[in-house]
Protein backbone atom coordinates (compact mmCIF):
# COMPACT_ATOMS: atom_id res chain seq x y z
CA UNK A 1 0.00 0.00 0.00
CA UNK A 2 1.18 3.29 -0.11
CA UNK A 3 1.31 5.87 2.51
CA UNK A 4 1.40 9.47 2.08
CA UNK A 5 3.51 11.08 4.81
CA UNK A 6 5.87 14.20 5.92
CA UNK A 7 9.02 13.49 6.60
CA UNK A 8 11.40 15.73 7.58
CA UNK A 9 9.51 18.93 6.29
CA UNK A 10 9.00 16.50 2.27
CA UNK A 11 5.61 15.26 1.81
CA UNK A 12 6.79 11.41 0.67
CA UNK A 13 4.69 8.12 -0.75
CA UNK A 14 6.01 5.47 0.69
CA UNK A 15 5.48 1.61 -0.40
CA UNK A 16 4.47 0.09 2.46
CA UNK A 17 4.29 -3.67 2.90
CA UNK A 18 1.83 -5.04 5.06
CA UNK A 19 2.63 -4.72 8.95
CA UNK A 20 5.78 -3.61 8.83
CA UNK A 21 7.49 -0.52 10.99
CA UNK A 22 8.20 2.88 10.39
CA UNK A 23 11.92 1.70 11.01
CA UNK A 24 11.74 -0.34 8.57
CA UNK A 25 9.73 1.87 5.86
CA UNK A 26 12.60 5.05 6.75
CA UNK A 27 15.11 3.05 6.14
CA UNK A 28 14.69 0.74 3.23
CA UNK A 29 12.26 3.01 1.44
CA UNK A 30 12.52 5.94 2.58
CA UNK A 31 16.52 6.42 2.37
CA UNK A 32 16.48 7.61 5.91
CA UNK A 33 19.24 4.81 7.45
CA UNK A 34 20.20 7.22 10.51
CA UNK A 35 17.56 5.76 12.63
CA UNK A 36 18.75 2.40 14.08
CA UNK A 37 17.15 -0.84 14.50
CA UNK A 38 19.25 -2.76 17.58
CA UNK A 39 16.06 -4.16 19.05
CA UNK A 40 12.45 -3.78 17.27
CA UNK A 41 11.14 -4.33 20.84
CA UNK A 42 10.97 -0.43 21.77
CA UNK A 43 14.06 -1.15 24.72
CA UNK A 44 16.65 1.05 23.29
CA UNK A 45 15.52 3.63 21.52
CA UNK A 46 18.29 3.55 19.21
CA UNK A 47 14.89 4.05 16.35
CA UNK A 48 13.47 6.90 18.41
CA UNK A 49 12.02 9.55 15.51
CA UNK A 50 8.96 12.43 16.59
CA UNK A 51 5.42 11.43 15.24
CA UNK A 52 3.23 14.35 15.09
CA UNK A 53 5.11 16.05 18.12
CA UNK A 54 5.52 12.77 19.80
CA UNK A 55 8.84 11.48 20.99
CA UNK A 56 8.19 7.63 19.74
CA UNK A 57 10.56 4.82 18.82
CA UNK A 58 10.12 3.91 15.29
CA UNK A 59 9.89 0.42 15.66
CA UNK A 60 6.80 0.18 17.55
CA UNK A 61 4.90 2.45 14.59
CA UNK A 62 3.05 0.37 11.66
CA UNK A 63 3.95 2.49 8.68
CA UNK A 64 0.15 1.81 7.83
CA UNK A 65 -0.95 4.25 10.83
CA UNK A 66 1.50 7.50 9.57
CA UNK A 67 -0.88 8.39 6.71
CA UNK A 68 -0.77 11.96 7.05
CA UNK A 69 1.44 11.89 9.70
CA UNK A 70 4.40 14.38 10.55
CA UNK A 71 7.94 12.69 11.32
CA UNK A 72 11.12 14.10 11.88
CA UNK A 73 13.95 12.16 12.42
CA UNK A 74 17.68 12.80 12.87
CA UNK A 75 18.11 13.26 9.38
CA UNK A 76 15.72 16.30 10.02
CA UNK A 77 17.50 17.77 12.51
CA UNK A 78 20.67 19.45 10.83
CA UNK A 79 21.64 20.58 7.63
CA UNK A 80 24.60 20.46 5.69
CA UNK A 81 25.80 23.40 7.18
CA UNK A 82 24.81 23.31 10.77
CA UNK A 83 24.68 20.62 13.49
CA UNK A 84 21.79 20.62 15.72
CA UNK A 85 22.81 22.24 18.99
CA UNK A 86 22.51 18.94 20.59
CA UNK A 87 24.83 17.45 18.13
CA UNK A 88 27.42 19.88 18.29
CA UNK A 89 27.38 19.64 22.36
CA UNK A 90 27.46 15.84 22.13
CA UNK A 91 30.48 16.27 19.49
CA UNK A 92 32.19 19.05 22.09
CA UNK A 93 31.73 16.36 25.17
CA UNK A 94 33.17 13.16 23.24
CA UNK A 95 29.84 11.59 23.67
CA UNK A 96 30.10 9.37 20.84
CA UNK A 97 31.76 5.70 20.99
CA UNK A 98 30.44 3.71 18.28
CA UNK A 99 27.70 6.19 17.68
CA UNK A 100 25.14 3.24 17.23
CA UNK A 101 22.96 4.79 19.78
CA UNK A 102 23.56 8.67 18.27
CA UNK A 103 21.12 9.33 16.52
CA UNK A 104 18.11 8.02 18.92
CA UNK A 105 19.62 10.04 21.62
CA UNK A 106 19.84 12.83 19.59
CA UNK A 107 16.20 13.21 18.59
CA UNK A 108 15.47 12.72 22.37
CA UNK A 109 17.74 15.37 23.33
CA UNK A 110 16.48 17.51 20.60
CA UNK A 111 13.02 16.84 21.31
CA UNK A 112 13.82 17.88 25.45
CA UNK A 113 15.49 20.93 24.43
CA UNK A 114 12.63 22.31 22.01
CA UNK A 115 10.25 22.12 24.83
CA UNK A 116 12.78 23.12 27.44
CA UNK A 117 16.13 25.12 27.16
CA UNK A 118 17.26 24.99 30.05
CA UNK A 119 16.22 21.33 31.78
CA UNK A 120 18.03 20.51 34.91
CA UNK A 121 20.44 17.26 35.26
CA UNK A 122 17.61 15.23 36.55
CA UNK A 123 14.91 16.44 33.46
CA UNK A 124 17.60 15.05 31.22
CA UNK A 125 18.15 12.13 32.78
CA UNK A 126 14.61 11.15 32.87
CA UNK A 127 14.31 12.37 28.95
CA UNK A 128 16.73 10.31 28.21
CA UNK A 129 16.04 7.24 30.25
CA UNK A 130 14.24 5.44 26.86
CA UNK A 131 17.57 5.28 25.05
CA UNK A 132 20.35 3.06 25.76
CA UNK A 133 24.13 3.13 25.49
CA UNK A 134 25.88 -0.35 25.25
CA UNK A 135 29.17 1.14 25.20
CA UNK A 136 27.59 3.24 28.22
CA UNK A 137 28.91 6.64 27.44
CA UNK A 138 26.82 7.84 29.34
CA UNK A 139 28.73 10.10 31.30
CA UNK A 140 29.60 12.31 28.63
CA UNK A 141 26.08 12.13 27.04
CA UNK A 142 24.53 13.48 29.97
CA UNK A 143 28.13 16.10 30.44
CA UNK A 144 27.47 17.38 26.78
CA UNK A 145 23.63 17.97 27.67
CA UNK A 146 24.30 19.89 31.20
CA UNK A 147 26.35 22.01 29.29
CA UNK A 148 24.18 23.15 26.43
CA UNK A 149 21.52 23.74 29.35
CA UNK A 150 23.60 26.15 31.18
CA UNK A 151 24.28 28.30 27.19
CA UNK A 152 21.98 31.37 27.40
CA UNK A 153 19.11 30.81 25.05
CA UNK B 1 -2.89 -6.29 4.90
CA UNK B 2 -6.13 -3.85 5.15
CA UNK B 3 -5.88 -1.21 7.36
CA UNK B 4 -8.87 0.74 8.58
CA UNK B 5 -8.86 4.27 9.87
CA UNK B 6 -12.40 5.37 11.57
CA UNK B 7 -12.99 8.34 12.90
CA UNK B 8 -14.96 7.68 15.75
CA UNK B 9 -15.85 4.52 18.06
CA UNK B 10 -18.83 4.37 15.83
CA UNK B 11 -17.01 3.53 12.69
CA UNK B 12 -14.33 1.58 14.90
CA UNK B 13 -16.82 -0.64 15.83
CA UNK B 14 -18.79 -1.06 12.71
CA UNK B 15 -15.83 -1.89 11.41
CA UNK B 16 -14.81 -4.72 14.31
CA UNK B 17 -18.46 -6.00 13.70
CA UNK B 18 -18.04 -6.25 10.10
CA UNK B 19 -14.85 -8.18 10.44
CA UNK B 20 -15.07 -9.88 14.18
CA UNK B 21 -11.16 -11.37 13.18
CA UNK B 22 -9.78 -7.49 12.80
CA UNK B 23 -6.87 -6.79 15.08
CA UNK B 24 -7.10 -3.21 16.72
CA UNK B 25 -4.08 -0.84 16.84
CA UNK B 26 -3.52 1.74 19.94
CA UNK B 27 -0.09 2.84 20.50
CA UNK B 28 1.27 -0.02 19.19
CA UNK B 29 4.06 -0.89 22.35
CA UNK B 30 2.46 -4.72 23.22
CA UNK B 31 1.18 -5.09 19.53
CA UNK B 32 4.41 -3.92 17.23
CA UNK B 33 6.72 -6.03 19.43
CA UNK B 34 4.33 -8.89 18.57
CA UNK B 35 4.11 -8.30 14.90
CA UNK B 36 7.78 -7.57 14.79
CA UNK B 37 8.68 -11.13 16.41
CA UNK B 38 6.65 -12.85 13.96
CA UNK B 39 3.49 -13.74 17.12
CA UNK B 40 0.91 -12.15 15.50
CA UNK B 41 0.58 -11.16 11.75
CA UNK B 42 -2.72 -9.40 11.20
CA UNK B 43 -4.29 -8.99 8.12
CA UNK B 44 -6.93 -6.15 8.82
CA UNK B 45 -5.80 -3.32 11.23
CA UNK B 46 -8.16 -1.01 12.68
CA UNK B 47 -6.01 2.02 13.77
CA UNK B 48 -7.54 4.14 16.92
CA UNK B 49 -4.63 6.36 17.28
CA UNK B 50 -6.64 8.94 16.12
CA UNK B 51 -10.30 8.48 17.23
CA UNK B 52 -10.76 11.62 18.67
CA UNK B 53 -13.25 10.77 21.09
CA UNK B 54 -11.65 7.40 22.90
CA UNK B 55 -8.49 9.82 24.06
CA UNK B 56 -11.41 12.32 25.73
CA UNK B 57 -9.90 12.42 29.57
CA UNK B 58 -12.30 13.28 32.97
CA UNK B 59 -11.67 11.81 36.45
CA UNK B 60 -14.65 9.57 36.19
CA UNK B 61 -14.44 8.16 32.83
CA UNK B 62 -10.91 7.52 31.21
CA UNK B 63 -10.79 7.47 27.25
CA UNK B 64 -9.46 4.23 26.36
CA UNK B 65 -7.03 6.17 24.07
CA UNK B 66 -5.53 8.48 26.53
CA UNK B 67 -1.54 8.02 26.94
CA UNK B 68 0.97 7.07 29.96
CA UNK B 69 2.03 10.53 29.00
CA UNK B 70 -1.65 12.09 29.85
CA UNK B 71 -2.36 10.01 32.80
CA UNK B 72 1.16 10.98 34.32
CA UNK B 73 -0.20 14.61 34.72
CA UNK B 74 -3.37 13.28 36.12
CA UNK B 75 -5.63 14.43 39.79
CA UNK B 76 -5.73 10.35 40.60
CA UNK B 77 -2.42 10.45 42.57
CA UNK B 78 -1.40 6.70 42.34
CA UNK B 79 -2.57 5.96 38.69
CA UNK B 80 -0.17 8.92 37.98
CA UNK B 81 2.24 7.19 39.91
CA UNK B 82 1.78 3.87 37.51
CA UNK B 83 1.64 6.12 34.29
CA UNK B 84 5.39 7.67 35.02
CA UNK B 85 6.62 3.71 36.06
CA UNK B 86 5.57 2.58 32.05
CA UNK B 87 8.31 1.98 29.82
CA UNK B 88 10.17 5.14 29.09
CA UNK B 89 9.04 8.50 27.36
CA UNK B 90 8.67 6.77 23.91
CA UNK B 91 6.67 4.52 25.60
CA UNK B 92 4.44 6.66 27.55
CA UNK B 93 4.04 9.23 24.28
CA UNK B 94 2.39 6.35 22.37
CA UNK B 95 0.70 3.59 24.82
CA UNK B 96 -2.58 3.68 26.68
CA UNK B 97 -4.69 2.77 29.04
CA UNK B 98 -6.41 1.04 26.59
CA UNK B 99 -4.11 -1.20 25.52
CA UNK B 100 -2.81 -2.17 28.97
CA UNK B 101 -6.45 -3.23 29.90
CA UNK B 102 -6.59 -5.32 25.93
CA UNK B 103 -3.09 -6.76 26.79
CA UNK B 104 -4.63 -7.78 30.24
CA UNK B 105 -0.91 -8.83 31.14
CA UNK B 106 -0.78 -9.96 34.87
CA UNK B 107 1.88 -7.20 34.90
CA UNK B 108 0.41 -4.19 33.35
CA UNK B 109 0.92 -1.52 35.95
CA UNK B 110 -2.61 0.55 35.34
CA UNK B 111 -4.14 -2.82 36.09
CA UNK B 112 -3.70 -3.07 39.73
CA UNK B 113 -4.95 0.73 40.10
CA UNK B 114 -8.28 -0.20 38.39
CA UNK B 115 -8.75 -2.45 40.82
CA UNK B 116 -8.43 -0.75 43.86
CA UNK B 117 -10.43 2.11 42.12
CA UNK B 118 -13.49 -0.40 41.71
CA UNK B 119 -13.68 0.48 38.04
CA UNK B 120 -15.72 -0.81 35.32
CA UNK B 121 -14.30 -0.94 31.79
CA UNK B 122 -16.69 0.70 29.26
CA UNK B 123 -17.08 -1.83 25.96
CA UNK B 124 -19.26 -0.96 22.86
CA UNK B 125 -20.21 -2.64 20.13
CA UNK B 126 -22.78 -1.60 17.35
CA UNK B 127 -25.32 -4.99 18.03
CA UNK B 128 -25.40 -4.43 21.82
CA UNK B 129 -24.52 -0.47 22.38
CA UNK B 130 -22.47 -0.01 25.86
CA UNK B 131 -21.64 -2.53 28.20
CA UNK B 132 -19.48 -1.86 31.44
CA UNK B 133 -17.86 -4.71 32.93
CA UNK B 134 -16.68 -4.87 36.40
CA UNK B 135 -12.62 -5.15 37.02
CA UNK B 136 -12.88 -8.60 38.01
CA UNK B 137 -15.26 -9.64 35.64
CA UNK B 138 -13.42 -8.44 32.97
CA UNK B 139 -9.86 -9.42 33.62
CA UNK B 140 -10.24 -13.32 33.09
CA UNK B 141 -6.46 -14.65 32.91
CA UNK B 142 -3.45 -14.25 32.01
CA UNK B 143 -3.72 -12.02 28.64
CA UNK B 144 -7.11 -12.72 28.73
CA UNK B 145 -10.33 -10.72 29.05
CA UNK B 146 -13.46 -10.57 28.68
CA UNK B 147 -13.91 -8.56 25.36
CA UNK B 148 -16.48 -10.24 22.67
CA UNK B 149 -15.00 -10.07 18.90
CA UNK B 150 -17.24 -7.35 17.71
CA UNK B 151 -16.35 -5.33 20.57
CA UNK B 152 -14.22 -1.77 21.27
CA UNK B 153 -13.01 -0.92 24.58
CA UNK B 154 -14.15 2.75 24.84
CA UNK B 155 -12.85 3.86 28.31
CA UNK B 156 -12.64 2.86 32.01
CA UNK B 157 -15.12 4.23 34.32
CA UNK B 158 -14.68 4.91 37.72
CA UNK B 159 -17.13 5.58 40.62
CA UNK B 160 -17.58 8.75 42.13
CA UNK B 161 -16.02 8.38 45.30
CA UNK B 162 -12.96 7.04 44.77
CA UNK B 163 -10.51 7.21 47.58
CA UNK B 164 -8.18 10.56 47.29
CA UNK B 165 -5.50 8.51 49.74
CA UNK B 166 -4.07 6.40 47.39
CA UNK B 167 -0.28 5.05 46.46
CA UNK B 168 1.24 2.90 43.70
CA UNK B 169 4.85 1.65 43.67
CA UNK B 170 5.99 -1.19 41.82
CA UNK B 171 9.14 -3.68 42.05
CA UNK B 172 11.53 -4.28 39.14
CA UNK B 173 15.27 -4.72 38.13
CA UNK B 174 16.10 -1.33 37.26
CA UNK B 175 14.45 1.66 38.06
CA UNK B 176 13.52 2.81 34.38
CA UNK B 177 11.80 0.56 31.60
CA UNK B 178 10.97 -2.40 34.06
CA UNK B 179 8.22 -4.90 33.64
CA UNK B 180 6.97 -5.25 37.19
CA UNK B 181 8.01 -8.33 39.20
CA UNK B 182 5.15 -6.95 41.56
CA UNK B 183 3.10 -4.26 41.85
CA UNK B 184 0.57 -3.21 44.20
CA UNK B 185 -2.02 0.01 44.85
CA UNK B 186 -3.44 0.15 48.53
CA UNK B 187 -6.29 3.04 48.99
CA UNK B 188 -7.73 4.02 52.14
CA UNK B 189 -11.56 5.98 52.34
CA UNK B 190 -13.20 8.38 54.42
CA UNK B 191 -14.08 5.83 57.00
CA UNK B 192 -10.65 4.22 57.08
CA UNK B 193 -11.50 1.48 54.88
CA UNK B 194 -8.64 0.10 53.31
CA UNK B 195 -8.24 -1.59 49.50
CA UNK B 196 -5.10 -3.43 48.48
CA UNK B 197 -4.52 -4.55 44.68
CA UNK B 198 -1.48 -5.89 43.48
CA UNK B 199 -0.01 -6.97 39.64
CA UNK B 200 2.34 -9.98 38.17
CA UNK B 201 1.46 -12.08 41.17
CA UNK B 202 -1.76 -14.10 39.64
CA UNK B 203 -2.87 -14.30 36.23
CA UNK B 204 -5.30 -11.55 36.95
CA UNK B 205 -4.80 -8.40 39.26
CA UNK B 206 -6.08 -9.05 42.26
CA UNK B 207 -7.62 -7.47 45.93
CA UNK B 208 -6.62 -9.58 48.84
CA UNK B 209 -9.64 -8.97 50.98
CA UNK B 210 -8.30 -10.71 54.31
CA UNK B 211 -5.45 -8.84 54.17
CA UNK B 212 -7.81 -5.10 53.79
CA UNK B 213 -9.97 -6.56 56.57
CA UNK B 214 -7.28 -6.80 59.04
CA UNK B 215 -6.34 -3.06 59.02
CA UNK B 216 -9.69 -1.78 58.12
CA UNK B 217 -10.46 1.35 60.43
CA UNK B 218 -7.02 1.11 61.99
CA UNK B 219 -5.47 4.73 61.78
CA UNK B 220 -2.48 3.64 64.02
CA UNK B 221 -1.55 0.04 63.93
CA UNK B 222 0.68 -1.49 66.01
CA UNK B 223 3.92 -3.06 64.68
CA UNK B 224 2.68 -6.68 65.21
CA UNK B 225 -0.45 -5.98 62.80
CA UNK B 226 1.59 -4.34 60.70
CA UNK B 227 3.74 -7.33 60.50
CA UNK B 228 0.44 -9.58 60.00
CA UNK B 229 -0.57 -7.65 57.38
CA UNK B 230 2.63 -8.43 55.08
CA UNK B 231 2.30 -11.93 55.99
CA UNK B 232 -1.02 -11.76 55.11
CA UNK B 233 -0.46 -10.21 51.75
CA UNK B 234 2.03 -12.73 50.81
CA UNK B 235 -0.06 -16.10 51.58
CA UNK B 236 -3.15 -14.44 49.62
CA UNK B 237 -1.12 -13.78 46.77
CA UNK B 238 -0.75 -16.71 43.58
CA UNK B 239 2.11 -15.73 42.16
CA UNK B 240 4.48 -17.84 40.17
CA UNK B 241 8.40 -18.69 39.21
CA UNK B 242 9.66 -17.03 35.89
CA UNK B 243 12.56 -15.23 33.71
CA UNK B 244 11.72 -12.45 35.63
CA UNK B 245 11.44 -13.69 39.55
CA UNK B 246 10.61 -16.64 42.07
CA UNK B 247 7.58 -17.52 43.57
CA UNK B 248 8.95 -17.25 46.88
CA UNK B 249 10.57 -13.41 46.30
CA UNK B 250 6.94 -12.60 44.86
CA UNK B 251 4.89 -13.66 48.01
CA UNK B 252 7.72 -11.68 50.11
CA UNK B 253 7.87 -9.00 48.14
CA UNK B 254 4.19 -7.75 48.00
CA UNK B 255 3.93 -8.15 51.86
CA UNK B 256 6.56 -5.74 51.69
CA UNK B 257 5.50 -3.44 49.28
CA UNK B 258 1.81 -3.64 50.87
CA UNK B 259 3.28 -2.76 54.10
CA UNK B 260 4.89 0.61 53.28
CA UNK B 261 2.37 1.79 50.59
CA UNK B 262 -0.28 1.28 53.84
CA UNK B 263 2.28 3.12 55.91
CA UNK B 264 2.34 6.09 53.54
CA UNK B 265 -1.92 5.89 52.93
CA UNK B 266 -1.93 6.52 57.02
CA UNK B 267 0.63 8.99 56.84
CA UNK B 268 -1.68 11.20 54.45
C1 LIG C 1 9.82 -1.21 26.02
C2 LIG C 1 8.47 -1.42 26.64
C3 LIG C 1 8.27 -1.16 27.98
C4 LIG C 1 7.02 -1.35 28.55
N1 LIG C 1 6.88 -1.08 29.88
C5 LIG C 1 5.67 -1.27 30.45
C6 LIG C 1 5.51 -1.01 31.85
O1 LIG C 1 6.44 -0.57 32.54
N2 LIG C 1 4.28 -1.24 32.38
C7 LIG C 1 3.23 -1.70 31.64
O2 LIG C 1 2.15 -1.88 32.19
N3 LIG C 1 3.37 -1.95 30.33
C8 LIG C 1 4.56 -1.76 29.73
N4 LIG C 1 4.71 -2.04 28.40
C9 LIG C 1 3.58 -2.58 27.65
C10 LIG C 1 2.71 -1.54 26.91
O3 LIG C 1 3.42 -0.35 26.69
C11 LIG C 1 1.44 -1.19 27.69
O4 LIG C 1 0.69 -2.36 27.94
C12 LIG C 1 0.56 -0.18 26.94
O5 LIG C 1 -0.40 0.33 27.82
C13 LIG C 1 -0.10 -0.77 25.70
O6 LIG C 1 -0.89 0.24 25.08
P1 LIG C 1 -0.88 0.47 23.50
O7 LIG C 1 -1.83 1.59 23.25
O8 LIG C 1 0.48 0.64 22.98
O9 LIG C 1 -1.50 -0.93 23.03
P2 LIG C 1 -1.46 -1.70 21.61
O10 LIG C 1 -0.16 -2.39 21.46
O11 LIG C 1 -1.91 -0.80 20.52
O12 LIG C 1 -2.61 -2.75 21.90
C14 LIG C 1 -2.45 -3.74 22.90
C15 LIG C 1 -3.60 -4.75 22.83
O13 LIG C 1 -4.82 -4.16 23.21
C16 LIG C 1 -5.77 -4.19 22.14
N5 LIG C 1 -6.44 -2.90 22.20
C17 LIG C 1 -5.85 -1.66 22.29
N6 LIG C 1 -6.78 -0.70 22.37
C18 LIG C 1 -7.98 -1.32 22.31
C19 LIG C 1 -9.33 -0.85 22.34
N7 LIG C 1 -9.63 0.44 22.46
N8 LIG C 1 -10.32 -1.78 22.23
C20 LIG C 1 -10.05 -3.11 22.12
N9 LIG C 1 -8.79 -3.59 22.11
C21 LIG C 1 -7.78 -2.71 22.20
C22 LIG C 1 -4.97 -4.45 20.89
O14 LIG C 1 -5.72 -5.12 19.93
C23 LIG C 1 -3.83 -5.29 21.41
O15 LIG C 1 -4.24 -6.62 21.55
C24 LIG C 1 5.94 -1.83 27.77
C25 LIG C 1 6.13 -2.07 26.41
C26 LIG C 1 7.37 -1.87 25.84
C27 LIG C 1 7.56 -2.13 24.37
S1 LIG D 1 15.00 -0.58 17.73
FE1 LIG D 1 13.29 0.54 18.38
S2 LIG D 1 13.61 0.76 20.48
FE2 LIG D 1 15.23 -0.55 19.90
S1 LIG E 1 28.12 4.91 21.62
FE1 LIG E 1 28.03 2.77 21.29
S2 LIG E 1 26.02 2.28 21.88
FE2 LIG E 1 26.23 4.29 22.56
Amino acid sequence: MIINMTVNGEARNAVVAGSESLLTTLREELGLPGSKNACEQGECGSCTVILDGALVTSCLVMSADCEDSEITTVEGLSTDRELHAVQRALLDAGAVQCGFCTPGFVVAAAHLFEENRHPSSETIREALSGNICRCTGYGAILRGLEALAQEPS
Amino acid sequence: MEFSRPASTEEAAAIKAADPGATILAGGTDLMVEVNFGHASPDHVIGLRRVDDLADYQDTRIGAGVTWARLEECSHRALAQAARTVGSPQIRAAGTIGGNIGTASPAGDGLPWLAAAEAEIEVYSTTRGTRLVSWDQFFTGVKQNALADDEVITAAVLPENVPSVQEFAKIGQRSAMVISTVSACVMRDDEGSIRVALGAVAPTPIRVRQAEALVSGQSNPSEALLEEFARTVSAEVKPITDHRSTEAYRRHASGVLARRLLERCLAQ
